[in-house]
């Protein structure tokens, strides 16, 4: 049963490995989105400190929504996907674990490199644990959510600008709880029913996405 | 360009053989399919059936719908009416998918760019299941005229080769029922040839194969024809 889902996140990471631009490009994004801000706002610590949260939230929910179209087009455009229709697996856990290697890809790098964003925002080490923490739950939930997209876009003109229009909205609950959490801790109360709240969100999504996923996969490519 | 060579070919095919015959005693068939695309009705109250050893070609004009009903033989897309059964039941709710009892070739070829030609057939088993198997895999690849190309990212590889890679693997899946849509486009005579006796020997342990070409090439054993349009 795990030796198809096995194959399939090894294939996903191997071809992420030999072509590393992709995963780069994201990362570059969020570095390049959040260091802009300081130089459009200001030096001034204190209100940097403030601002924080949300720009670094903002910027990787931007990221992670720059590398949604490829999570699936690639496998559309070569006919891979199709094949993967024709396995014998539910076709849910083979989304899941489609995502699942996205989210390594894209969103595990987002979480290792933000503490030293959060420190070029003047954040401090309490602050930034809460942040890589909330972002270590959250991604999954960017990631989840955007498949969805991703899938219902598969084979349309200009699906990037889709995906967003599509996503994006989907994408304000855990960009409130995420930035609220450190919000919470810079002002003194604790983080903790942010925190629950966005793993309540990812526990949901992680069930319910990649069955709408999947559907939306079948019906894009009948 | 090696020559085939014959000898590795029989030794593969009976690994393969041993899984196969599992599935290999139940029967296919469509009954009174029709599908349309877009408001143009393609067919409709098609009906055949295809029994095991059996091969059913199927022919007719550019546009007469051959691969759409190949997609929706293999599950791939729905039909406007009807059914397709595999034994008794309908093939979509078969237990682990369509997939489970047959292989699908169509006109993409559903390689990895990046990764070799054994790279690619090999998450190709892995994905469906199966074991490895390294050596029959590079068996395969040899006697379709591919030795010495295994190790080459497949982007390197011209379009021929290309489908010749996804014809190993699809003759690789120990599937009872192979469907094939225009295999013989880009291949060279020689390849037709294997590929010829590989669909015989399939046929000869109770596999079926539906398949779509413009070319007539002769297979020895139980052949149907249905003709679109």
């Amino acid at each position: 049963m795990f030796r198809p889902l096995l194959a399939l996140l090894r294939r996903d990471l191997t071809l992420a490995l030999r072509r590393p631009q992709d995963a780069l490009t994201v990362v570059g994004f969020f570095v390049v989105v959040v260091a802009l801000f300081p130089l459009g706002i200001g030096p001034d610590p204190e209100f940097l400190r403030s601002l924080a949260p949300g720009v670094l939230w903002v910027a990787a929910l931007l990221a992670v929504m720059l590398s949604l179209e490829r999570l699936f087009s690639d496998d559309y455009r070569d006919g891979t996907l199709e094949q993967l229709l024709l396995v014998p697996e539910p076709m849910g856990l083979l989304v899941l674990t489609k995502i699942f290697a996205h989210w390594l890809i894209t969103g595990l790098p987002l979480v290792l490199i933000s503490p030293l964003l959060a420190i070029q925002l003047n954040l401090r080490p309490d602050e930034i644990a809460i942040l890589m923490l909330a972002l270590l739950i959250g991604t999954p939930i960017l990631s989840l959510i955007g498949a969805i997209g991703a899938a219902l876009t598969l084979g349309l003109r200009g699906g990037g600008v889709l995906i967003a229009l599509l996503i994006l909205p989907l994408y304000a609950p855990p960009l409130i709880l995420g930035a609220g959490a450190v919000d919470a801790v810079m002002h003194g109360s604790s983080a903790q029913a942010h925190l629950s709240l966005l793993g309540a969100m990812m526990v949901f999504a992680l069930f319910a996405t990649p069955w709408a996923t999947a559907a939306a996969v079948r019906i894009m490519l009948d | 360009m090696p020559a085939p060579k014959a000898t590795n070919h029989p030794e593969s095919k009976e690994n393969v053989n041993a899984e196969l015959s599992g599935m290999a005693d139940r029967g296919f068939r469509a009954v009174d399919l029709a599908a349309e695309r877009g408001e143009r009705l393609l067919f409709e109250h098609l009906e055949f059936q295809l029994s095991p050893g059996q091969l059913l070609q199927v022919s007719g004009r550019n546009g007469c719908g051959k691969t759409s009903l190949l997609r929706i033989l293999s599950g791939l897309s729905r039909p406007t009416a009807g059914e397709v059964y595999w034994g008794e039941e309908p093939i979509r709710s078969v237990d682990g998918g369509t997939g489970s009892c047959l292989g699908y070739l169509g006109h993409q070829n559903a390689l990895k760019e990046d990764m070799t030609a054994e790279e690619n057939i090999l998450i190709a088993r892995g994905l469906g299941g199966d074991r490895p198997e390294r050596e029959a895999v590079l068996a395969m690849l040899g006697s379709l005229g591919l030795a010495g190309y295994e190790d080459l990212p497949v982007r390197f590889l011209s379009q021929g080769q290309k489908r010749r890679v996804a014809l190993a693997r699809l003759l690789l899946q120990p599937r009872a029922l192979l469907i094939l849509d225009e295999p013989y486009a880009a291949l060279d005579v020689q390849v037709i040839e294997v590929l010829r006796s590989a669909i015989e020997a399939h046929l000869a342990r109770k596999g079926m194969i539906i398949i779509t070409t413009h070319q007539a090439v002769d297979i020895d054993g139980d052949c149907r024809n249905l003709h679109l349009g």
